[in-house]
């Protein structure tokens, strides 16, 4: 027991398990994670989970996606070969309205999606890491790390009280898929 | 009463009051809006005059009737979210055969005394032999024709107008009976109303204002003016809600709720731009003079500093404000965007309306002020009138729960 790096309480109702985390809570326990196969209402304001910085990046891409599409089409169209369109202007603005907002979709939509894979460490052919292989079927799962809370028998023993089925120590963080 | 859960203590059953401020301040509106129609008439700007009731009556018309669409909507979508806040909606939605009885006056009397339309409709235009022959106008003199024109009008309001009667009523019975049975017949008839109006939109907007310049046409005007509309009606709706709230009432809706009226407000200002720049693009690219002449009006140097204040209005300033999620749930924020949209969304009106009726002779002063006061009273007289005489939540609405613990 001494070796467990991670205790999981698994739990079978969603009302437990936030039972359960405000019992560690009032006990001072600090929490690792809570892996739930749905999501919960309220779970990350009492967790205090901080908020996405994926908006960010979402405006990062976009605004790169902007730049690039007008240097791109203002290159082509202005400097490099200048086309007499219905006698306007080589530099029509409005012409380029349109590419520029689908560039900037398009860069946006797929730095989104790349950075949420990157960040997540989910990539073509990886075996996605989990901390236990029931939470993503019909189990609630709160993660403990057991080297930052020292008291193993008082954790259980909270576990049990607020309605935990069973509670795993593990030596290991990560089971994988073999 | 009804769905009450002992976790909280909201009073749904409670009425909105309507008396003091609110009612005094309408009726002074309302005469403020007597006075400049009458201003307006005695100081010969017939026209200037009818344009601006045709736009405040076309406004209000359009607000009432997006609160019905929203009313509809969210009864197809078997929404949840919304379920607490239907009763605003609702109010907007008894609004509509009133302010479309209004509209119908105010097109007929404009028809008739030739104030308005007369793009269209004036001696000879579509006779081969007389000297004001237009060969444009006659070729769409079976379409816009003055008995022709009155009775889409009177069919495409008029439907609306018992759409808005049977969906209050289902509300009405709900409140009464409870069960199921009234909610299932509001999905029903809200499609088929979701369907009609759908039809019918465009072509209300082609007849009320395209047609004020009957050599020109746009088939985006239909959306364009159903996206103004619904982001207009979506700024009232939540405007009436915040002002509700602070004055204590709602108190089961809550930043959540107002988050997502946000939402739909950001994302429709940006689908009006959309719509609005998806008209201009073609003009401007195809460059055929038949249609430029619409943005060649608005690029006088009488109209071109309100054509830029219309685009900062109504696609700027809600994208710059709404854009972090933080604005959508201030209550204050989004108070003064809604404000902000309304007033911007008058002058998409006027922009539509002016130039097509008055030209250069345009203004903007006690006539414009004061029939803008006077719809608005008389809205607002209107739908709280309406407001309370029904208790402020749906009270055995399926989903008034689920309302209830909404949460983005």
């Amino acid at each position: 027991m001494s070796n467990a790096k991670y205790i999981l309480g698994h739990f079978e109702d969603p009302d437990d398990l936030m039972h359960g985390i405000d019992q560690l809570q009032t006990n001072d326990i600090s929490i690792y994670d809570v892996f739930t196969p749905m999501p919960i209402h309220g779970i990350e304001a009492k967790l205090g989970v901080k908020r996405s910085r994926l908006p960010i990046v979402a405006f990062c891409c976009g605004l790169t996606g902007t730049i690039a599409a007008f240097s791109m089409i203002y290159y082509m169209l202005v400097i490099d070969w200048p086309i007499d369109i219905g006698g306007k202007p080589a530099f029509a603005f409005p012409d380029f309205v349109p590419i520029m907002f689908e560039v900037t979709v398009l860069f946006c939509s797929f730095g989104i999606v790349g950075m949420f894979f990157f960040r997540n460490h989910l990539f073509p052919g990886r075996a996605p890491r989990v901390m236990d292989l029931r939470a993503t079927n019909d189990r609630f799962i709160i993660a403990i790390d057991a080297k930052k809370n020292p008291h193993p028998d008082k954790i259980d023993s909270l576990l049990k009280g607020a309605g935990a089925v069973e509670v795993m120590h593990n030596d290991r963080k990560y089971v994988s898929y073999e | 009463m009804g769905t009450h859960n002992h976790n909280h203590s909201h009073n749904y059953s409670e009425y909105f009051k309507f008396s003091g401020k609110p009612k005094i301040w309408s009726l002074i509106a309302i005469l403020i809006g007597f006075l400049s129609v009458g201003y307006g008439f005695l100081t010969d700007h017939a026209e200037r005059t009818f344009a601006n009731l045709l736009l405040m009556s076309y406004y209000v018309t359009c607000v009432a009737a997006a609160g019905l669409f929203f009313l509809a909507l969210q009864y197809v979508a078997q929404a949840g979210w919304s379920a607490g806040l239907l009763r605003i909606p609702q109010a907007f939605a008894k609004v509509l055969p009133v302010a479309a009885l209004l509209l119908i006056i105010i097109c007929a009397g404009g028809l008739f005394t030739h104030n308005l339309y007369h793009h269209w409709n004036a001696e000879g235009l579509s006779d081969p032999n007389s000297p004001h022959f237009d060969s444009i106008i006659a070729n769409k003199a079976v379409f816009l024709n003055v008995p022709f024109f009155l009775t889409r009008l009177v069919v495409f309001l008029g439907l609306y107008s018992i759409f808005s009667f049977l969906l209050t009523k289902f509300s009405a019975n709900e409140d009464l009976e409870g069960g199921l049975s009234s909610y299932k017949k509001s999905i029903k008839w809200s499609a088929i109303f979701l369907i009609i109006f759908g039809f019918t939109t465009p072509i209300w907007a082609f007849d009320t204002i395209m047609s004020l310049e009957a050599h020109w046409f746009s088939t985006m005007f239909g959306w364009y003016n159903f996206a103004a509309m619904w982001v207009s009606g979506l700024c009232a709706i939540t405007l009436t809600i915040i002002l509700l709230k602070k004055s204590g009432h709602l108190s089961w809706i809550n930043e959540n709720h107002l988050h997502d009226l946000g939402k739909f407000i950001f994302a429709f200002s940006i689908f009006w731009t959309y719509v609005w720049f998806a008209q201009f693009l073609l003009i401007y690219y195809a460059n055929m003079p038949e249609e430029t002449v619409y943005f060649y009006k608005r690029w006088e140097p009488e109209y071109l500093p309100w054509f830029w204040l219309n685009i900062f209005m109504n696609f700027l300033s809600p994208l710059l404000i709404l854009m972090t999620r933080d604005a959508k749930r201030r209550s204050k924020t989004l108070m003064y965007v809604c404000i902000l949209l309304l007033a911007g969304h008058w002058l998409d009106y006027y922009m539509m309306i002016m130039p097509g009726t008055v030209e250069g002779h345009r203004g903007f002063g006690i006539i414009e002020i004061g029939i803008a006061i006077g719809f608005v009273g008389l809205f607002t007289f209107l739908m709280l009138y309406q407001l309370s005489k029904k208790a402020l939540a749906p009270i055995h609405h399926p989903f008034l729960e689920e309302s209830l613990h909404h949460q983005i």
